[in-house]
């Protein structure tokens, strides 16, 4: 294995090349761009590198020998008087089976983003700047293992998004960036406040031997190094974790977006530019379940193991809810950002098994979505350039006008629906054989079952009120894919076919550590059950 | 009590020297201004080199533990401690700031032939913040408090020619005239409960007899009333906005960094020194059972910043949007007060650090493009961000900054005050105050959004700022950043500070 520190690189490449691109002067739009895809362009060479270097075998979760291309060093260390102790906080990289596709996911994403960014010329120099340091804020998120740190980045996303859409956006775009800066960090106070709890909750040990309060997420996932007397400690007969689980996951559904937190997320869409929308589905939507498993799992199992039906219950409402939103829809974008809402749905869905199935589904279908929506998001940017307009009553017959582009359309859809031989197929139905093994919440899989249904229903309606039937007369101009969309669509529709194909590439990636999880959950019941005993 | 000895004196003289530094720099701004007649620019220089001399002496003792003045063997009128140190290097370092601040200012250069009044009027707030923060007794702490006072409320109408000029001064005077009022009344209830004007005095007397009773509770409240409105807090702010408006720009930033300052710092040493009981390891304070502080203040801090931040929603200037969020931000480190610990002075020490460089750059900002629009209307700041793009980026930063978003500095202060709030288990005040921050999100995103995402409905030219501006605007935007991301030093700094004399 190599020493190079190929994590720290691929986080902070896009910042270096951020500032790279502030001495370009304004004029070479040109230049920026291109810097800016060369940036994303190594980005995907890391992340396969990383792919290629990723031991299978290990498992991750709480072990901290078991994860991968670690880095850690001692960020900030304050030396304490004898009431608050020693602040001690890491700088602490590592990645396992959950969070390598992911890390994969927004290499690649940001990547076609960039392609898809190609036309925006107001503010060349500034939209590219807040774009790069968004990409590691994303990445930072999927990479960092102290709390601390993740929090950080977590935040770091916010400010550039707010931007991005606020400045690059639609006609409402004022209104749907500080709603979408409020909601978000709305979320994320609840999160600092339970981070700060658990700092004071959990202590280890250093190699002096004297014992200090963390922030290292994996010291929080072993009970024994919890305090008797902390407020979130298991050992304390009056803790509050189950409110600061409620906390934490509010504060991670605000992101997925989970009902009934979602209602930025129509706005947000329709608002961003396509490339933006592109991230916000494919990347940002992620590190909502992403934190969920990192951090509300392993930290709170046995809470988890109390609410796995609510869990459920809530997967369901998303499915449900998302699709029948969806299948109301005028407009193009909007449609997608429901039938995204749907999508996530199952993720949780399969979360909530707590399994090995659910679980491997759940990741992949994080994955899969991350790849398909971007497509849809793409498909719908496309369109709206050429015609400048969204509403799906207003298109009609554009296969005979063009046809690979309906053709990508087509695979994005079935894909989307869940057809066998694609990508999304493979996911749902893990999630659902996951759920359904599930005793406790084989009702809630069987009426989310419903919403396959309901989204072949709007999708396939969509696919033939815009392609099919007769060509309107307006639109028999519009020309079919140039060479740059080509280059955004073909990779992608490769990703989709090929794991539809072949899903064990992605399926044991995350196998070792999607195990290690379930049963870290399963042991994690007759741990804490014997720590209320104190 | 014994005749104070000449060698007495001397003793006590050594350790004041920073406040005979700065009255020297006084005396020789008033000298020079008259020598020179007509010719003011050196005076800023004269000012900024007394108060470097003057920083130096407070560094020389900044260990030091002791008290000058004494009125036995072991007490005394004046305090000399790290504490009271880290207040002293706040107030003069930010005095240098607001003396560079002024040069660049259009306001102070309209009144060239009365800068000479400028500063002198500046260098006695000074002087009454120093002592403010070093005093033990009842009577210095009511004298140092009207020195700066009386100075402020001069400073604020000091552009004579502008009517909100003369309105700020006006509403100033009559608000901290009643108020010092009041505080004189409790100052004598206090005075008569326990025949001693010294803190450790009255003290040692209150624990001694265990007094309960309204009176002491009434006097308590009334000396607060004083210190509130010295911190704007709730409900004695109403003055805050009209002055931070209506005064120079220069003063409203000094205003709000140097003066609350000294009024946190006195605020501190008053309710620790005059009710503590005993201070357990883990640094948690058990004060007498007299004024139940803890109930009180969180009542008054929620109250603070609910009011600044709910306020500053509905601003349109700039200016007044600043104010009610410096309300709000009192309110906050009220909270480091709350927790009634050492911790939560820590907390408060090192958020004055870093809400002083946010806040007095944010003015700075606003008082660099005031001088070019001629406004401080947030309408105006329309496309702002294409005309001025560093000066627009830079206010982004410090309203950033000020709202407590990673990795900005603000960020690290609000972290530690909310880690005192959690270490003291007062988890519903960590809630109120973390919703009281999306609020504020949404008034400063409303200047953001001004600046950047709203296009320019007026012609006005791009604007060039000069490189003196960009290079002290880069000065205030460098810790913001660095101690976003590394504050181990700060902390480090500001643990050290956190030992009061006796306690």
């Amino acid at each position: 294995m190599t020493y190079f520190p190929i994590l720290s690189f691929i986080t902070f490449l896009p910042i270096v090349g951020m500032i790279f691109i502030l001495f370009i002067p304004k004029t070479q739009a040109t230049m920026i761009k291109s810097v800016t895809l060369l940036i994303t362009s190594a980005q995907v060479i890391a992340a396969l590198f990383i792919l290629h270097y990723y031991n299978y075998s290990l498992g991750g979760i709480n072990d901290p020998n078991s994860f991968q291309f670690m880095e850690k060093f001692r960020w900030i260390d304050i030396s304490g008087f004898s009431w608050i102790g020693r602040i001690k906080i890491d700088y602490f990289l590592g990645i396992d089976g959950i969070s390598v596709p992911l890390v994969l996911l927004t290499a690649i994403i940001t990547f076609i983003a960039t392609l898809s960014s190609w036309t925006i010329d107001k503010q060349v120099k500034g939209y590219f700047a807040l774009f790069l340091l968004l990409d590691t804020g994303m990445m930072g998120v999927f990479v960092a293992l102290d709390f601390f740190l993740f929090y950080i980045f977590w935040e770091l996303m916010l400010l550039p998004m707010y931007f991005l859409i606020g400045i690059w956006g639609g006609k409402r775009r004022e209104y749907a960036a500080i709603k979408f800066f409020l909601y978000t960090l709305f979320g994320s106070i609840f999160i600092l406040l339970v981070m700060i709890g658990l700092y004071f909750s959990t202590s280890e040990t250093l190699a002096d031997g004297t014992r200090v309060f963390t922030f290292n997420m994996l010291a929080m996932m072993n009970p024994h190094n919890y305090n008797q007397f902390g407020i979130l400690s298991p050992l304390n007969p009056n803790n509050l974790r189950f409110i600061a689980y409620i906390f934490l996951f509010i504060g991670f559904a605000i992101k997925i977006p989970m009902f009934p937190f979602h209602t930025w997320l129509p706005d947000a869409h329709v608002e961003a530019p396509t490339a933006i929308s592109v991230i916000l589905a494919g990347v940002l939507l992620k590190m909502g379940t992403y934190g969920i498993l990192r951090v509300c799992f392993p930290i709170f199992p046995e809470i988890t193991r109390q609410l796995v039906w609510y869990i459920a219950l809530f997967g369901m409402i998303n499915i449900i809810y998302g699709a029948l939103c969806a299948m109301a829809q005028k407009d193009f974008k909007k449609l997608i950002a429901y039938s995204s809402i749907s999508h996530m749905g199952f993720v949780l869905l399969g979360m909530a098994s707590l399994n090995s199935l659910g679980i491997s589904g759940a990741v992949f279908q994080m994955f899969n979505h991350g790849t398909i929506t971007a497509m849809l998001f793409l498909i719908v940017g496309v369109i709206y350039d050429r015609a400048h307009t969204r509403e799906i009553d207003a298109f009609g017959g554009l296969a005979t006008q063009m046809p690979i582009y309906s053709g990508f359309v087509a695979l994005a859809f079935f894909a989307a629906i869940g057809l066998p031989g694609l990508s999304g197929f493979v996911s749902e139905s893990f999630i659902f054989l996951g759920a359904f093994g599930f005793g406790l919440i084989r009702i809630l899989t069987v009426i989310s079952t419903l919403g396959i249904l309901l989204g072949a229903g709007y999708m396939l309606w969509t696919l033939q009120r815009v392609f099919l039937g007769p060509l309107k007369e307006k639109w028999s101009a519009l020309s079919d894919l140039t060479f740059r969309e080509y280059a955004m669509f073909i990779p992608l529709s490769l990703i989709i076919i090929f794991l539809g194909v072949y899903p064990s590439a992605m399926l044991n990636l995350m196998n070792s550590s999607v195990n290690s999880m379930v049963k870290f959950m399963a042991d994690a019941k007759v741990i804490y059950s014997s720590l209320s005993g104190f | 009590m014994n005749t104070i000895s000449l060698e007495y004196l001397v003793d006590s003289l050594k350790l004041i020297k920073p406040e005979i530094a700065v009255t020297i720099t006084l005396v020789l701004l008033v000298l020079v201004d008259l020598i020179m007649n007509k010719n003011k620019k050196f005076l800023p220089y004269i000012f900024i080199g007394g108060l470097t001399v003057t920083l130096y002496f407070i560094i020389a003792q900044y260990c030091t533990s002791s008290f000058a003045f004494n009125i036995s063997k072991n007490l005394g009128m004046v305090i000399v401690d790290p504490f009271g140190n880290f207040f002293k290097i706040l107030i003069a370092g930010s005095s240098i700031i607001i003396i560079l601040f002024s040069m660049l200012s259009n306001e102070i250069k309209d009144g060239a032939d009365r800068q000479g009044e400028y500063y002198v009027l500046i260098a006695g707030m000074i002087l009454g913040m120093f002592f403010m923060v070093s005093s033990a007794d009842l009577i210095l702490i009511y004298v140092s408090i009207e020195m700066l006072s009386l100075s402020s409320y001069v400073l604020a109408g000091f552009d004579k020619q502008a009517i909100r000029n003369s309105e700020a001064s006006l509403k100033y005077v009559i608000y901290g005239g009643i108020s010092s009022g009041i505080m004189l009344f409790g100052i004598s209830i206090l005075y008569g409960l326990t025949g001693s004007t010294n803190l450790y005095e009255i003290n040692s007397l209150v624990q001694a007899s265990q007094v309960h009773g309204f009176t002491y509770i009434l006097s308590g409240f009334l000396i607060f009333v004083a210190i509130g409105f010295k911190i704007s807090a709730a409900p004695f702010h109403f003055w805050t906005p009209d002055v931070y408006e209506g005064a120079p720009i220069p003063i409203t930033a000094y205003l709000s960094i140097a003066s609350k300052a000294a009024g946190f710092a006195l605020l501190i040493r008053f309710v620790k020194i005059t009710f503590i009981q005993s201070v357990d390891p883990n640094g948690f304070w058990h004060l007498l059972n007299i004024i139940d502080w803890k109930t009180f203040i969180i009542i008054i801090s929620i109250l603070t910043m609910t009011l600044g931040n709910f306020a500053a929603i509905w601003q349109n200037n700039m200016k007044r949007l600043l104010a009610y969020s410096s309300i709000a931000h009192a309110g906050y480190l009220l909270l480091g007060l709350a927790v009634l610990s050492n911790e939560g002075i820590a907390a408060i020490l090192i958020y004055f650090v870093i809400y002083g460089f946010m806040n007095l750059g944010a003015f700075l900002v606003v008082m660099l493009i005031s001088n070019k629009l001629g406004s401080e209307e947030i309408d105006d700041y329309d496309g702002l961000g294409s005309k001025a793009p560093f000066l627009s980026v830079s206010l982004a930063i410090f309203l950033v900054s000020l709202t407590g978003l990673p990795p900005t500095a603000g960020f690290i202060g609000k972290l530690y005050i909310f880690l005192a709030l959690v270490d003291a288990k007062m988890i519903v005040v960590a809630v109120i105050a973390l919703l009281n921050t999306v609020v504020s999100l949404y008034y400063y995103a409303r200047v953001l959004k001004h600046m950047f995402l709203s296009d320019s409905t007026k012609e006005t030219p791009a604007f060039t700022t000069s490189i003196s501006s960009i290079v002290f605007v880069a000065l205030m935007l460098a810790p913001i950043l660095i101690f976003g991301i590394y504050f181990t030093p700060l902390v480090d700094f500001a643990k050290s500070s956190i030992a009061l004399m006796g306690f």
